[in-house]
């Protein structure tokens, strides 16, 4: 979770994204690209959009950043229409793609000062702007190359510069550290929060949901279309059927019987909902050695219990943990597990 | 960043909501771009549009004449030929080969259309933009003609007006033609494109002749009035070529010159602007 300003719901100020009903149908298309969207991002939130590659994410986006013409719906950013107002929308958003689209004609200081001049930042400011961007991004030794010798993180953060160069209130980041190295990840990360600590509506789409774990206060999960899920990643994972796991490897002398005696014990265990006793990876398998998950909706109040059950059956216990359902197992989850 | 260190406020606070007047200071912000990164390449650019005029003019206003195989006033009634040409193809190339590549992979056009402007200007600054560089190129030619053809370079000073506004007209026909390719065609075809539209457009343009003298191969005559080049040729000829004993040479008749020049522009920039349309927004 992020440590940033999270939403604010401003008495009288409209949220910073508001979509209803938003539909997009190409034609010949069998389904709808995007089917019935409604969504809201309050102003100050960073906003996950997540779903499988084709689930509708970038239409989505597109329909948000006036890229691309919603076939029914509504959307507007910071009460601006996306229809009737585009200009207006363009003044107030910024997007970072996928993809580098950097002007490679151009130097890299300039890149960040044509944005502004596109944009109306008065002369004087840019170039302020420009300078304190570049250095605060790491790129202020290399400001007047040009872009082709750049790594993907270097793009990236130049992009990011570059989105910041006529303050925007919301920023679209379309999968950010997607082919980034650990480091440029770990800089974005902090960016990120950083500017939205400073008031910077973000809205992200990512697969990474480690990433979106960290950064997001709210997430939507789409698939085919539609919005599946839309709350805060705490939430979410409490979706899973049988919520938390307790996980127990114990220790019984390797004969015949003790696993189905543990077994047996472990599922006796009141508020127990499941029991998956797993298979021992080869390279660190002690002879005897034995794991259990345990499913419970409250692993914690069964850390007694289940220690207790497992010495009933004469057999040890060498380690107990509490698993949390991760985003990912969410996401399979409500996603399925075939290939897109 | 984490102090709010940049002035954020300062760029709300001056954040125009006109949205003419911003869309206005964006269109020439992208112009100036465009202006910035060809003043760079200058050189490089004037080597590109002068190379072919340059053989051009040389072996036909030159040799050709020279060992008797071509009328001595032969290089008079090319040269607004070579104008013409350079011009268009000047103004094709600088608005085709950009936005072939920007669309169909590098993207770099995006920055430009979330720019806070109507998508369609976009379309129209490219336009502009390559007039001006099909302009700068065909003016270039004056100088080479006048060195290369030495006592053969002849222009009449009494249409200077009219030769400015054709030069002009010329870059905005080869622009729009331009945008449309540029619009349709595919980064895989760019060479496909060299071939099929611009050997045609050369040959049958009325460059290297002028359309009155076809008379005799009227089926030809008749195929040279579907290339915007033709009329260009002939414009350009009718604000050249000096008049010889009283008698101004025979070109196309100007009323229909102005009017397929202008209709072309505004026909191939309605086209192109949907062409385009279809490639930004979907």
């Amino acid at each position: 979770m992020s440590s940033g300003a999270g939403p604010q719901n401003g008495v009288g100020s409209a949220p910073a994204i508001a979509v209803s009903n938003l539909v997009k149908r190409y034609p010949k298309a069998k389904m709808n690209a995007v089917d019935g969207v409604s969504f809201e991002v309050s102003r100050g939130e960073i906003f996950g959009l997540l779903g499988p590659n084709g689930a509708g994410k970038t239409t989505t986006i597109g329909i948000l950043t006036t890229a691309i013409v919603a076939t029914e719906g509504r959307a507007s950013i910071m009460d601006a229409d996306v229809v009737r107002d585009p200009i207006g929308i363009k003044q107030r958003i910024a997007v970072v793609p996928q993809q580098s689209n950097l002007d490679r004609s151009l130097k890299v200081r300039e890149i960040l000062t044509f944005h502004a001049a596109y944009h109306g930042v008065p002369r004087k400011t840019r170039e302020t702007l420009a300078d304190r961007l570049l250095g605060e991004l790491g790129l202020g030794e290399r400001k007047n190359e040009k872009v082709n010798r750049y790594s993907g993180g270097m793009a990236q953060r130049l992009m990011i510069a570059r989105a910041l160069m006529h303050a925007p209130d919301v920023l679209f980041l379309d999968e950010p550290t997607n082919n980034l190295d650990p480091q440029s990840r770990l800089f974005l990360w902090e960016r990120i929060r950083e500017l939205n600590a400073n008031g910077l509506t973000i809205l992200l789409t990512t697969h990474d949901m480690d990433e979106a774990d960290r950064l997001c206060h709210r997430i939507a999960v789409m698939d085919h279309g539609k919005i599946l899920v839309n709350d805060t990643p705490a939430q979410l994972k409490k979706m899973i059927p049988g919520g938390t796991a307790l996980e127990v490897r114990a220790w019984a002398p390797p004969e015949n019987g003790f696993a189905g005696r543990v077994t047996a014990a472990l599922e006796g265990t009141p508020g127990a909902a499941k029991v998956e006793a797993l298979q021992e990876e080869a390279k660190d398998a002690e002879p005897g050695s034995l794991t259990y998950r345990v499913y419970s909706e409250s692993a914690n109040s069964l850390i007694g219990p289940v220690a207790q059950a497992v010495l009933a059956a004469g057999a040890q216990v060498r380690d107990l943990s509490v698993k949390q359902p991760s985003l990912e197992e969410v996401f399979i989850f409500l996603t399925g597990r075939h290939l897109r | 960043m984490a102090d709010t260190t940049f002035p954020l406020t300062d760029i709300h606070a001056a954040r125009a909501t006109n949205r003419a007047q911003l869309a206005i200071g964006a269109f020439f912000a992208i112009l100036r771009r465009d202006l910035v990164v060809t003043g760079r390449e200058f050189v490089p650019f004037l080597l590109q549009a002068l190379m072919q005029p340059l053989f051009f003019l040389f072996i036909f206003g030159k040799v050709l004449p020279g060992i008797g195989l071509a009328a001595g006033n032969f290089a008079a009634l090319m040269l607004p030929g070579i104008v013409a040409l350079t011009g268009m193809i000047a103004a094709m190339q600088g608005v085709t080969l950009p936005l072939v590549l920007d669309l169909g992979f590098a993207r770099e056009i995006d920055d430009r259309l979330l720019s806070p402007l109507p998508v369609w200007w976009v379309a129209l600054e490219k336009v502009i933009f390559g007039a001006v560089r099909g302009s700068v190129a065909s003016s270039v030619i004056f100088p080479l003609g006048y060195l290369i053809l030495g006592n053969g370079f002849a222009v009449r000073d009494d249409r200077i007006g009219m030769l400015i506004g054709m030069v002009i007209l010329t870059g905005c026909v080869g622009s729009t033609i331009g945008l449309l390719m540029g619009t349709i065609i595919k980064p895989e075809h760019i060479s496909l494109m060299f071939t099929l539209i611009f050997t045609p457009l050369l040959f049958t343009g009325c460059t290297y002749y002028p359309w009155s003298a076809l008379r005799n191969i009227r089926w030809f005559q008749g195929l040279t009035l579907l290339n915007p080049l033709t009329y260009a040729s002939e414009g350009l000829r009718y604000s050249m070529v000096p008049p010889v004993q009283g008698h101004d040479f025979p070109t196309l008749g100007l009323t229909w010159i102005l009017l397929a020049l202008c209709t072309s522009v505004v026909v191939l920039f309605w086209v192109g602007r949907q062409t385009f349309y279809k490639r930004v927004r979907t």
